[in-house]
């Protein structure tokens, strides 16, 4: 019997080239976008840490 | 509300039905009103994504929240930008190449049939469910507005949404929530302008009182499970919610699938993992800015006015009248306390306003009680007061606070924002419904405009049984919250089934299919035997099923005895 993993294509297919450029000045990958926003995410969470212990 | 705002509102919602209608002149194929026609760019696909998650609940209940208990439901969105950093890379990549219309059919593909019906049933599941919830919140906002019985509103909003919703497409939803959601916007900039221009103390003077009273309480460390938002629970159970949400939630998947290529399709995620946290924050902020407001000015003891009404028309005996002039008396030794306290900071007598400050906390305790005392006497047989207080705190502030035109304009964003997300999260069920269900299993070789008339006609149909489910529901949770514990009681397994599918290739449909029937079992077992934060669902669903779905495979062997993929 066919393997229904089969019917999903390899990870390794070709991908349109457009896909693989953010677009984005400054951020020639996507793993920079990614750093970007888990940085972004870490600043969030300080800021709002520092408000909690300011005003508590 | 005066004439402006009932001209303002209601001109809004018959443009934004006309709209929908003229956008779907060119529907005539499944393809075309399922997935748009697949050229949407990233800050459509971004906002969407948004105001799809984002409904009128957020901004009802959200500033609601923030004034019951304070900036802590923020922590519930910590896990959101880790998990749209793992869709964007793992999942969203994976549909596309695949050119499924529903996340279930890449099940299908990877499981077996058992496994597709599984999971597209759970998602029919909840979804049905927060789907009524969803319909509630609209219906407040006009219940208390024009003084209307919540049930009336609940069906005339129900009924607009679903008419609008059945003859929209995908494309229609996602542009019309660009739209919606600037007006969204400007409406909650300019309310909070004008909160902060109308407060009695200074904007540093807020913080202080807020943070006093507890209500600057964004992050907690806190290792206590019963505790339902900490750090903790929030990155971990926040995750896996958001995670099981925006990567196999149908209603999400569909938003994202119609970019036009997979950068903008990831764009308009990065674009939401970025900003959710701050406007989170944003809206609860809101709430507790009104918090301090009320300090200062005439608080009502019931923020339902319909609801509180009604209850006093029948007060025979005068307990409420008592109960609100206690209050009143209460509320006024508070706000002297208060300036008590800000005066003694000015002057840096660190005593007095220690004392001060400790005063005005049990007068708030002394507050709160009272309400929570009128809360039971108005809620009992009164079947117009359903759902929590807090849900109406935000509402009846603009309707005392803001000028006419600015009322009819906010009201008229969150109706349009609920008719968005309603329109959005119907389409995703009639959507599974149709490809997952009825051309699967009862229908397989039709056309498509057959199946185009069988999608309205689903989407017609969940539209109603949404319509009854808000109808009858009692809800005791404030709405925000109502909506994630049911999504954090049946995300998890279905989340557990696509991490399976994804990074545990041995794995085989019949011991996936039965790991998560298990699972989901236990989970709602201990929903109702546990006390713990329901954020902690979104981590044991996932864990008991992949756990279970390795001891069942291992039990059956490496021989991975499936049904042919579909």
């Amino acid at each position: 019997m066919k393997s229904p993993e089969a019917n999903i294509p390899p990870a390794n297919a070709p991908r349109n080239d457009r896909d693989e450029l953010t677009g984005l000045p400054g951020f020639r990958t996507w793993r920079g976008v990614y750093l970007f926003v888990f940085g972004c995410f870490v600043l969030s969470v300080l800021l709002l840490l520092a408000l909690t212990v300011i005003y508590s | 509300m005066n004439l402006l705002d009932f001209v303002v509102l209601f001109g809004s919602m018959l443009a934004i039905a006309a709209y929908g209608t003229w956008y779907t002149r060119h529907h005539r194929d499944l393809n075309h009103y399922l997935k748009g026609d697949a050229n949407i760019g990233w800050l459509t696909i971004g906002i969407s994504v948004a105001a799809t998650q984002a409904s009128a609940i957020t901004f009802i209940s959200t500033p609601g929240q923030g004034y019951e208990n304070g900036l802590d439901f923020v922590q519930n969105y910590f896990g959101m930008p880790l998990a749209l950093i793992f869709v964007a890379a793992i999942f969203l990549p994976l549909y596309r190449r695949l050119n499924v219309y529903t996340a279930y059919e890449f099940l299908g593909r990877r499981f077996d049939a058992k496994t597709r019906l599984l999971g597209a049933g759970l998602f029919l599941l909840q979804r049905g469910l927060a789907a009524g919830i969803t319909i509630y919140a609209p219906a407040i906002i006009l219940s208390t507005a024009l003084g209307w019985r919540l049930d009336l509103t609940i069906i005339f909003s129900g009924l607009l949404v679903i008419i609008y919703t059945v003859v929209g497409g995908s494309r229609a939803v996602s542009l019309t929530q660009k739209y919606q959601m600037s007006i969204i916007f400007g409406g909650m900039v300019a309310a909070f302008a004008i909160l902060l221009i109308k407060l009695p103390a200074s904007f540093g003077d807020a913080l202080t009182v807020a943070g006093g009273f507890k209500k600057i309480n964004a992050v907690s460390f806190s290792f206590d499970l019963q505790k339902r938002y900490t750090f903790w629970a929030g990155v971990l159970g926040g995750f896996f919610l958001s995670l099981s949400y925006f990567g196999t939630d149908q209603s999400q998947v569909q938003r994202y699938i119609s970019g036009s290529s997979l950068r903008e399709s990831r764009l308009g995620l990065m674009f939401n993992a970025a900003l959710k946290i701050p406007m989170q924050f944003f809206i609860l902020m809101l709430g507790v800015i009104v918090f301090v407001f009320y300090q200062f000015e005439p608080q009502p003891v019931f923020f339902n006015q319909s609801a509180w009404n009604q209850a006093v028309q029948y007060d025979t005996d005068g307990k409420l009248q008592a109960l609100q002039q206690e209050f009143d008396a209460a509320h006024a030794q508070k706000e002297q306390l208060i300036q008590i306290w800000l005066d003694a900071k000015h002057n840096g007598d660190h005593a007095a306003e220690t004392t001060a400050k400790a005063q005005a906390l049990a007068a708030l305790d002394k507050s709160n009680a009272l309400r929570d005392e009128v809360r039971t006497l108005v809620q009992k047989d009164n079947s117009n007061a359903k759902g929590n207080d807090s849900d109406y705190v935000l509402v009846t502030f603009i309707l005392n606070y803001l000028p006419h035109g600015l009322i009819g304009l906010l009201f008229a964003a969150f109706f349009a924002a609920a008719l968005q997300s309603k329109s959005a999260e119907l389409n995703a069920l009639g959507s599974t419904t149709t490809i997952d269900f009825y051309r699967h299993i009862i229908k397989r070789d039709a056309s498509d405009t057959h199946y185009l008339k069988a999608t309205k006609w689903f989407t017609l149909l969940w539209g109603l049984v949404a319509l009854a489910f808000a109808l009858f529901a009692h809800l005791q949770e404030n709405l925000i919250q109502a909506i994630n514990i049911v999504g954090s009681v049946f995300y998890g397994v279905v989340l557990a089934i696509f991490l399976i599918a994804f990074f545990l290739k041995h794995i085989g449909g019949t011991a996936i299919f039965w790991a998560a029937v298990l699972s989901q079992i236990l989970v709602l077992v201990l929903y109702h035997y546990l006390g713990i934060s329901y954020l902690w669902y979104n981590f044991i669903g996932p864990a008991a099923c992949i756990l279970l779905s390795l001891m069942i495979q291992a039990a059956l062997g490496s021989t991975n005895k499936t049904e042919p993929a579909t």
